[in-house]
């Protein structure tokens, strides 16, 4: 793999007393789309969580450009470069559809200016002025993902961005997730919906009970298929 | 006696209470302005904020007396003070307490406000101290005398508080705050300091309230338990404002200042309840305030 940018080592991590990861290992190279793939309750969205420093007790190893970010709080890892959509879109009630737009700060050079994203989302620069939690379901789901395209972070961690939306959104979806990749974008992708996954992503590991138990690169998706489904239980 | 006639009460008696309220208005609307912004981001009442008004009071008071500092300056270095005191209180104690129910942070703040009452009582007696006012003199308007500087509280605590509104809901800084008022730990992911923005604006509060303390030195005595009763008052406009809600804050402020002027005027015993009872009223008809919104 060319140009590690992310890895994760031996990563665990608590919920009050209940232990959910128990040693989570993979990483992602400069420019890669990783999915994390598993059943509901496989801890994937908490290795993401964890790996952005929402989830207080963790230990292990997470090593952003080389540099440990484990005992970081959760606004210097942002700072790093990384940003974070996460799974309920997390929309402000409280401000608009561009002061959503505009809250998370730049942290990098090089990040997306509001012309470019609003080319990306024409259904937001239409709605820039209207409440974010008023938006409907992709629209919102759009909003969580631009947002974050502006900060200059070069990896985004994206948790099921196609949650609940309707085939043609999870389409339009899929070809903005295409588009970052081909700007050069980092993406690691949450994701139950194996055929929307396997659409964009270059390898896919598969997570069960807390750890990361197998690795499956899209070229050998073909001949795995059955493993996986067995792994996802469709 | 019966129902209050208006028509009876000469207009020299009524507009002097009306301006009496809206002058005590001004000061509960950038106090419950301070309590709110601080219960928006910090979830804690505090109830310190009484004695922090009375600091700020007795800050200008010291800086006169002893340091020959005008009030002018007074305005301003005053609440830089009080607000750091604040600052290292949230610092030391009230971050200690966010994740507790509110009952922790209203019992937390009320001790310390004894504690800093008693301390001023202890020093500096529970007699006020006079403080002469920057702006003497007046004008007659015609049916009655306006004191100048009464009429610039009233000017300038609505611009305090139209600033602090406007800072809130039409800046970067602002959308930061309100963000994080929803969901600080999303904010802190995205970059943002969250833990100092909750100092700052606990600050930010804390000078709210010293600001209002200077202003109200030359009107009242300066004394160590001038802001006991009014954090309840204050208090009880927040709660009718919508906790939390800003401009539920000044707005309620203002208009209940009014609305006890002119129940001094039609029914004076009833003048030190009419905002409780207006407070049982709307939380009876909106628990979540006039403009607050429900969760």
């Amino acid at each position: 793999m060319a140009d590690t940018l992310l890895k994760v080592e031996g990563l665990q991590a608590w919920y009050g007393e209940s232990h959910i990861l128990h040693g989570v290992d993979f990483e992602i190279g400069r420019g890669e789309l990783v999915t994390l793939l598993g059943r509901n309750g496989a801890g994937k969205t908490t290795t993401l969580k964890s790996i952005m420093g929402i989830v207080e007790k963790r230990r292990g190893s997470v090593a952003f450009e080389g540099r440990e970010t484990i005992r970081l709080p959760s606004d210097v890892i942002a700072r790093q470069g990384l940003a974070y959509c996460p799974e309920e879109r997390g929309i402000f009630s409280s401000l608009n559809v561009e002061e959503n737009m505009l809250l998370p700060p730049v942290v990098k050079a090089g990040g997306m200016s509001l012309a470019e994203i609003y080319e990306l989302f024409p259904n937001l620069k239409e709605r820039r002025r209207s409440q974010g939690t008023k938006l409907s379901g992709g629209e919102q789901q759009m909003l969580s993902i631009g947002r974050i395209l502006r900060t200059g972070a070069t990896l985004l961690l994206l948790d099921e961005p196609t949650e609940g939306l309707a085939p043609v959104i999870v389409q339009r979806i899929g070809e903005v997730i295409r588009t970052l990749k081909s700007r050069g974008f980092t993406i690691l992708l949450v994701e139950q919906n194996f055929h929307f996954a396997a659409t964009v992503a270059d390898r896919h590991y598969v997570m069960e009970d807390g750890r990361v138990v197998d690795m499956v690169s899209a070229a050998d998706v073909a001949e795995n298929i059955g493993k996986l489904q067995a792994y996802l239980g469709v | 006696m019966g129902a209050c006639n208006i028509f009876e009460v000469s207009s020299q008696l009524l507009f002097s209470q009306l301006l009496l309220g809206l002058i005590n208005g001004a000061f509960y609307a950038m106090l419950s302005l301070g309590l709110a912004v601080i219960f928006g981001m910090l979830n804690v009442i505090n109830f310190t904020h009484g004695a922090q008004y009375m600091m700020g009071a007795f800050a200008a008071w010291l800086m006169l007396t002893e340091l020959d500092i005008p009030f002018w300056a007074a305005l301003v270095l005053s609440p830089i003070i009080v607000g750091l005191f604040g600052i290292v209180l949230e610092r030391l104690l009230l971050k200690r307490i966010y994740h507790l129910d509110h009952l922790y942070g209203f019992l937390l703040t009320f001790g310390l406000a004894l504690i800093i009452e008693g301390l001023f009582q202890w020093r500096w007696g529970s007699s006020g101290a006079p403080y002469p006012s920057p702006i003497p003199g007046g004008t007659n308007l015609g049916f009655m005398f306006l004191p100048t500087y009464r009429g610039f509280v009233v000017v300038a605590a609505l611009v305090i508080c139209l600033a602090t509104w406007f800072a809130i809901e039409r800046t970067r800084l602002g959308a930061y705050l309100r963000a994080a008022t929803e969901n600080p730990t999303l904010v802190r992911a995205f970059g943002i300091n969250v833990p100092r923005l909750i100092t700052l604006t606990y600050g930010l509060g804390v000078g709210l309230a010293a600001m209002a303390g200077v202003l109200a030195a030359p009107i009242q005595q300066v004394s160590a338990l001038m802001g006991v009763n009014l954090v309840l008052v204050v208090f009880a406009v927040v709660v009718i404002g919508g906790m939390g809600s800003i401009m539920g804050s000044i707005v309620t402020g203002f208009g209940l200042g009014i609305v006890e002027g002119f129940t001094k005027v039609c029914y004076p015993p009833a003048s030190n309840t009419v905002i409780f009872v207006i407070m049982a009223l709307v939380l009876l008809i909106k628990p979540a305030g006039l403009f607050g919104q429900t969760k």
